[in-house]
């Protein structure tokens, strides 16, 4: 498959304005993106002021308190700190999950959708854009209402006999996987539902007409064909569960920390370490920016094959 | 959570009223539900000074957008004890000058020489009250006047407990349930402390401030650490519970309405804490909030409901309250340490 857009010649006729149209764009992401993530790069180096602020003195106390375990009165010989670790450890195994889960369900989803008549696919959409009319903060908490203890569905498990007591949900790390899971699903499905519409189903007729079972049609041929529109609903899902802080701190119960809330709380608590927190979100900005370089090189090395 | 910006129809009644529409203007930064409409509707209608609000739901959250850079955009706040000390340890109050206060006097004298704000130099009495717990009677039908329930929890309650989401207010409960001084330096005293909450984490449900009332309406949690007011709140809704005065000890608190240094509309800022300092005025916040005014003359012009309330009048034999204590920059980062290995 060339994979390549063949190169639009209209644009040539824009070519000596090209750098003033983009102008804009690089003056909105200079501004409202690089500025601040440069502000937190110098931030997580500078030295803590008490109970919050920042004091214009070199140090690499945050990194240090990050990856080195000197003990609860910080005189121990250092060891590897497990604690962050640890929490972005359960950010990445949630976040993990949830993109797996949302392409299990979000993969069927898409591919129905894409297979109705164009006239009633714009319909099919629209009942997945739904739920985003609603503002997240209170879809979370209505999955909290619905999962509680006495709430609607342990009611009607017990009602149908199912259950003799409730099944506790909420508070539990059950509950948070649901929450991203169902949050983010959407991100999901719309752009597997762009690839899939583009793929001429042709190719599984020839498939077919050469004798492939319905499992090797679709990994030797569905699958790379729509493997964009995955790689990109999985990356809309992976990035945003992985710093998401409502729903382990609503379905959570915010008993243990995922990223976002651990940076939360260095801004916003009582510890107010705004360089920690700083540093904590340039470890986690390394991390994402490593995963997506090692997928732009394996893409560009597929590319090349 | 973000702030919210509340306009009140100061402009319109102002109007009505016939006065002259920009007779100043006042910046609020406060507390979510804690102040009734209808009472910056009287102020305004009383002075012609249009009042805007945004709201916050932490002293530290309050002290974290004011020192990141909205000082200088609001005239008043409303710290908790503890922060009103450390608000004026930062330089970030204004010193009201003596006799600037027409009703001063009316500060009751307990609360008029505060360890947090000596003279009152910076800071009147906005409501005080109490923290401990309340017990769903339905669930548990023993003795709950000791900080056990919560730390040391009988079989019954376990893992149906929520608490607060504050260091501080958490922290000092867990220290009197040790009978160990807040702000302790003593290795000893701080890795039992550290042990303690870590191992009574395993029998908590959730750790959850701004829904501690619900919780317990909804019967989520059959004990929710609480403050009086929320907890009275949560009992007339309906919850089946009983607030605890245990003989450990419990937290107590004072808000206050601070001027804050480089306040855009000093003079009506003034005006403000006099109209709080007005018994009629500040009555209307305890009868909406549940707690306490530390206002003399108010007494008489509270709810029969708030008068009577268990939340409020503790038991003859219940002990005092403490206050959370403000520790050192080296003694806080023990404690900060403490927390983030309970929620790690």
């Amino acid at each position: 498959m060339a994979g390549q857009l063949p190169s639009n010649d209209d644009s040539a006729a824009f070519a000596p304005a090209r750098v003033w149209l983009m102008l804009p764009t690089w003056a909105l992401i200079g501004f409202f993106l690089l500025l601040p993530v440069l502000l937190m790069l110098v931030y997580s180096f500078l030295t803590k002021e008490f109970r919050g602020g920042v004091i214009w003195e070199f140090s690499l106390e945050s990194y240090d308190r990050f990856f080195l375990d000197r003990g609860l009165f910080g005189d121990e010989p250092p060891k590897i700190e497990w604690t962050y670790i640890g929490i972005f450890w359960r950010s990445a195994w949630q976040a993990g999950l949830a993109t797996l889960l949302c392409l299990l369900v979000g993969f069927p989803t898409a591919w129905f959708i894409a297979t109705r008549p164009p006239q009633t696919r714009s319909i099919w959409l629209f009942l997945v854009t739904i739920p985003y009319w609603v503002n997240l903060l209170i879809r979370t908490v209505s999955m909290k209402f619905l999962i509680r203890d006495n709430g609607p569905v342990n009611e009607l498990l017990m009602a149908l006999g199912v259950l003799d007591a409730p099944f506790t949900m909420i508070n539990t790390n059950f509950a948070v996987q649901l929450g991203l899971f169902y949050s983010y699903l959407p991100f999901m499905v719309l752009p597997i539902y762009a690839a899939v519409e583009r793929y001429n189903f042709a190719l599984t007729e020839a498939a077919a007409d050469l004798y492939a079972t319905r499992w090797v049609t679709l990994w030797l041929i569905v699958i790379p064909v729509v493997r964009p529109g995955i790689i990109a609903g999985s990356i809309l899902v992976f990035v945003p569960s992985l710093g998401a802080f409502l729903a382990p701190d609503l379905l959570g119960g915010a008993k243990n920390w995922m990223i976002g809330s651990l940076i939360e709380d260095q801004f916003k608590g009582a510890a107010g370490n705004w360089p920690f927190g700083a540093a904590v979100a340039m470890v986690l900005l390394s991390v994402v920016l490593v995963v997506l370089f090692i997928y732009a090189r394996s893409q560009t090395r597929a590319g090349a094959r | 959570m973000t702030t919210r910006r509340i306009a009140t129809v100061a402009a319109a009644l102002a109007l009505t009223a016939g006065m002259a529409s920009a007779e100043g203007k006042l910046s609020i930064f406060h507390w979510f539900e804690y102040i009734p409409k209808e009472l910056l509707d009287k102020f305004t209608a009383e002075t012609g000074i249009e009042v805007t609000m945004d709201t916050y739901d932490s002293n530290e959250s309050m002290l974290a957008s004011l020192k990141g850079g909205t000082m200088g955009s609001y005239d008043v706040a409303v710290p908790g004890d503890y922060m009103v000390q450390i608000m004026r340890d930062e330089g970030m109050l204004d010193t009201i000058a003596e006799g600037e206060l027409t009703n001063k006097a009316n500060i009751e004298p307990q609360w008029l020489d505060v360890d947090f704000d000596p003279g009152r130099m910076h800071s009147i009495p906005y409501q005080w009250g109490s923290t401990s717990f309340a017990v769903n009677r339905e669930v548990f039908d023993g003795d709950i006047n000791t900080t056990s329930i919560i730390f040391d929890p009988p079989e019954a309650l376990k893992g149906k407990i929520n608490v607060l989401d504050t260091q501080g207010e958490l922290l000092a409960l867990a220290s009197l349930h040790l009978g160990i001084p807040q702000c302790s330096t003593d290795r000893d005293q701080l890795r039992l402390l550290s042990e303690t909450v870590n191992a009574a984490k395993d029998n908590w449900a959730s750790f959850n401030s701004d829904g501690a009332k619900d919780v317990l309406v909804s019967g989520d949690a059959a004990v929710g650490m609480i403050w009086n007011g929320f907890g009275a709140k949560a009992r007339v809704e309906g919850a089946p519970i009983e607030y605890a005065y245990p003989k450990e000890g419990y937290v107590v608190w004072m808000d206050n309405v601070v001027l804050l240094k480089d306040a855009p509309n000093r003079e009506s800022a003034i005006k403000f804490m006099d109209f709080l300092l007005e018994p009629e005025n500040i009555a209307q916040v305890s009868n909406f909030a549940q707690y306490t005014a530390g206002i003399t003359g108010v007494t008489p012009l509270l709810s029969e409901d708030l008068k009577t309330s268990p939340e409020q009048n503790p038991p003859a034999d219940a002990p005092a309250g403490t206050f959370v204590k403000v520790c050192d920059q080296q003694t806080q980062a023990l404690y900060d340490a403490i927390w983030t290995r309970l929620k790690k």
